[in-house]
């Protein structure tokens, strides 16, 4: 099959959900007509109408409050944000009604919504449109949280969060819609609480996600020249983390570094070394390293902006401190 | 006291109701009234927690919209929302069983006072932040218009009415929902229960345009002015504008000028309202005067009425006695209903 770009393998899900079940619909800033800022929705709106591709105006907290209510009564809205950041704006119908809805309502309502759009650290975008908001969303009860990394994992995880009867924030990326792959012909579902085994190892396990997952290969690629075998998990599910499989893999190395894009401070690898240390403490052979972005806005200079997040070389320096410290 | 606005008046040339449909809104009127009291009652011997908002003196605008809708359209409510379940359809227990937090509460003992809940009944909620409830109200009629629109289902006209007050109209999902639904022509009434004060916030030191019913003309829809303490003329506008909604016409604007005659929740002192603003209002209670109507209109007898007050006297009582002797939620439930899937 042809090579598929992420951002037409994300349309592909898309479209492939919205003609299988009719209460399947898009809203957001400009997915209609303009088919999208990053054009996951190109030309859905002349299949499928205005309607079921629906325009919104400028006002996120409303519109995604309305396709909660769209939800509750019945709908399977999949709510763009058309940057990830502008869904600040949105963060008390997310928290409060996707996320606590169901529980605080003792069970009476199901939200199965889909909040996806583009995030992170793209080309000198300035602090506002650069943010990982992942890691604030991470605390509230409720929501799943994932993020796709790759044309096939964006396409089969889209399609199982659109069915799945829960709030999902999907992580897109902002310089990865133009990643491309060959997609299998037939079609297939991803599970949404499952890490992917990006590379197996015996050396450290390196955990990470989103376009962090290009800069820690980009390091492998290196080190395995330098005779190292380090094994790499994406996470995809940020919430509830798959700690299975990093058991698993922990078990095996007893050495763990987390590269993440989102910042130090309260990040999504700060609570997954909490977690470790409560589950996998006796098989570590030392402190579990993060490697985070700085805990500044991001800056726009290209420079200031490059120090903000981790840099393939400085992966490869610590995997090779850590494996240096070791012997 | 700031000078009232007038009340608009308004003339039925004859009876709009029926003597069932009368006594059916009587009875809502009632209700909400004595289960308000019972918990006004409660909260003070301690039995009922949290954070308590009564919602009596506004019960002709509850009454008044709910009553002339199906048990099929939607109603969505705020922290305020004891009566309006209780219109929807939500049994007193079940509402009472909530404020007590038991396993039988309409939202298992979860929600608590201001999130009551129930599928069953259209009851979206229950919303506890200022403004939150109006996108979720938006999103179920869009609900029904996407299914009559989009899904060609022709039975798809239900309605729904968003209530809230006169604090929420200064907020932004107020103004944001107005436009998308007038936009999209939703079949929705946003029905304002001005009650003059947000907490201790008078309504004038709030608005730059006290009339909030004149909003509506910006959008494009109709707002109409409506006296909140007369159950008939909530109906009148209420129905026009569920007619107007059914006929996949587009959303109202209803401003209901009511009062709360107990403070903003129960643990307000209420100081800044004046006893003279106080008696303005309840000289024109909402229930007494329905009664007059109906009396005046030989509508009903005096024994009906009694008949009435007598039933949800033992509603009431009955509630709080199955609410006592209903069961705490189970502790080894304390994650049930976080995912959809529990």
């Amino acid at each position: 099959m042809a090579q598929t770009f992420l951002f037409d393998a994300l349309r592909e899900a898309i479209d492939e959900e919205m003609a299988r079940d009719q209460t399947v619909m898009v809203m957001g800033e400009d997915v209609g007509q303009y088919g999208g800022s990053y054009k996951v929705t190109k030309d859905l709106y002349d299949k499928y109408g205005e309607l079921r591709v629906l325009d919104t105006p400028i006002a996120e907290n409303s519109f995604t409050g309305m396709g909660i209510g769209a939800a509750m009564t019945g709908l399977r809205p999949i709510i763009e944000g058309m940057n990830m950041g502008f869904l600040l704006l949105a963060f008390n119908q997310i928290s409060n009604n996707a996320g606590m809805l169901r529980y605080t309502s003792g069970g009476n309502f199901k939200i199965p919504v889909v909040i996806r759009g583009p995030g992170g650290v793209g080309s000198q975008l300035g602090a506002e449109h650069s943010q990982r908001l992942e890691a604030y969303f991470q605390a509230v009860p409720g929501l799943k949280i994932v993020a796709c990394s790759t044309p096939r994992n964006a396409k089969g995880l889209l399609k199982a969060a659109i069915r799945d009867d829960n709030p999902v924030l999907f992580f897109e990326h902002v310089l990865l819609y133009f990643n491309k792959e060959d997609l299998p012909d037939d079609e297939y579902i991803l599970p949404l609480d499952k890490a992917e085994m990006v590379r197996t190892g015996k050396d450290v396990t390196i955990l990470t996600y989103s376009r962090m997952r290009y800069h820690v290969m980009q390091a492998v690629a290196s080190l395995e020249k330098k005779g190292y075998d380090p094994e790499v998990i994406d996470l995809i599910s940020l919430k509830p983390i798959d700690y299975d499989t990093i058991g698993e893999s922990i078990r095996k190395t007893h050495r763990v570094i987390i590269v993440e894009e989102c910042m130090r401070t309260g990040g999504i690898a700060a609570e997954i070394i909490a977690s470790i240390n409560d589950r996998f403490f006796d098989e570590l052979d030392g402190p579990v390293i993060r490697m985070s972005s700085q805990d500044i806005p991001t800056p726009y200079n290209k420079g200031l902006e490059n120090l903000t997040i981790v840099q393939p070389a400085q992966i490869e320096e610590t995997v090779e401190k850590i494996m240096q410290s070791r012997l | 006291m700031v000078q009232e606005r007038p009340l608009p008046t308004f003339q039925a040339s004859s009876p709009p109701v029926s003597k069932e449909q009368a006594l059916t809104i009587y009875e809502d009127m009632v209700l909400g009234r004595y289960f308000e009291d019972k918990c006004a009652e409660l909260y003070q011997r301690g039995k009922v927690k949290g954070f308590v908002h009564l919602y009596n003196g506004q019960e002709a605008v509850c009454s008044g919209v709910v009553k002339a809708m199906r048990s099929d359209d939607y109603v969505c409510s705020t922290y305020r929302d004891h009566v309006h379940a209780l219109s929807a359809g939500v049994s007193a227990r079940a509402v009472m069983a909530e404020l007590f937090g038991k396993e039988t509460g309409c939202s298992k003992g979860r929600g608590g006072s201001m999130h009551m809940f129930s599928k069953e009944h259209n009851m979206l909620g229950g919303f506890a932040f200022i403004g939150e409830g109006i996108p979720v109200a938006l999103g179920a009629a869009f609900q029904s218009r996407y299914r009559r629109d989009a899904m060609g289902d022709a039975n798809a006209d239900q309605v729904t009415a968003s209530f809230f007050g006169d604090g929420t109209t200064n907020n932004g999902q107020f103004f944001e929902c107005l436009n998308m639904a007038a936009l999209w022509k939703l079949p929705i009434l946003f029905v304002v229960e001005n009650n003059k004060w947000a907490i201790g916030m008078a309504h004038e030191r709030a608005a730059s345009q006290p009339e909030i019913y004149k909003k509506a003309s910006v959008f494009g829809m109709p707002g109409y002015e409506v006296d909140g303490m007369d159950v008939m003329a909530v109906r009148a506008v209420a129905e026009t504008a569920i007619a107007r909604a059914r006929a996949g016409e587009g959303p109202t604007l209803l401003e209901c000028l009511t009062y709360r005659y107990r403070g903003h929740s129960v643990a307000d002192p209420d100081e800044l309202r004046s006893a003279e603003e106080k008696k303005f209002w309840r000289d024109r209670d909402p229930i007494k005067r329905f009664e007059a109507y109906l009396l005046e209109q030989a509508l009903t007898s005096e024994a009906d009425l009694k008949a009435v007050r007598d039933k949800i006297t033992f509603v009431v009582e009955d509630a709080l006695t199955f609410a006592e002797e209903s069961p705490d939620p189970n502790p080894a439930d304390l994650y049930k209903y976080i995912f959809a899937e529990d």
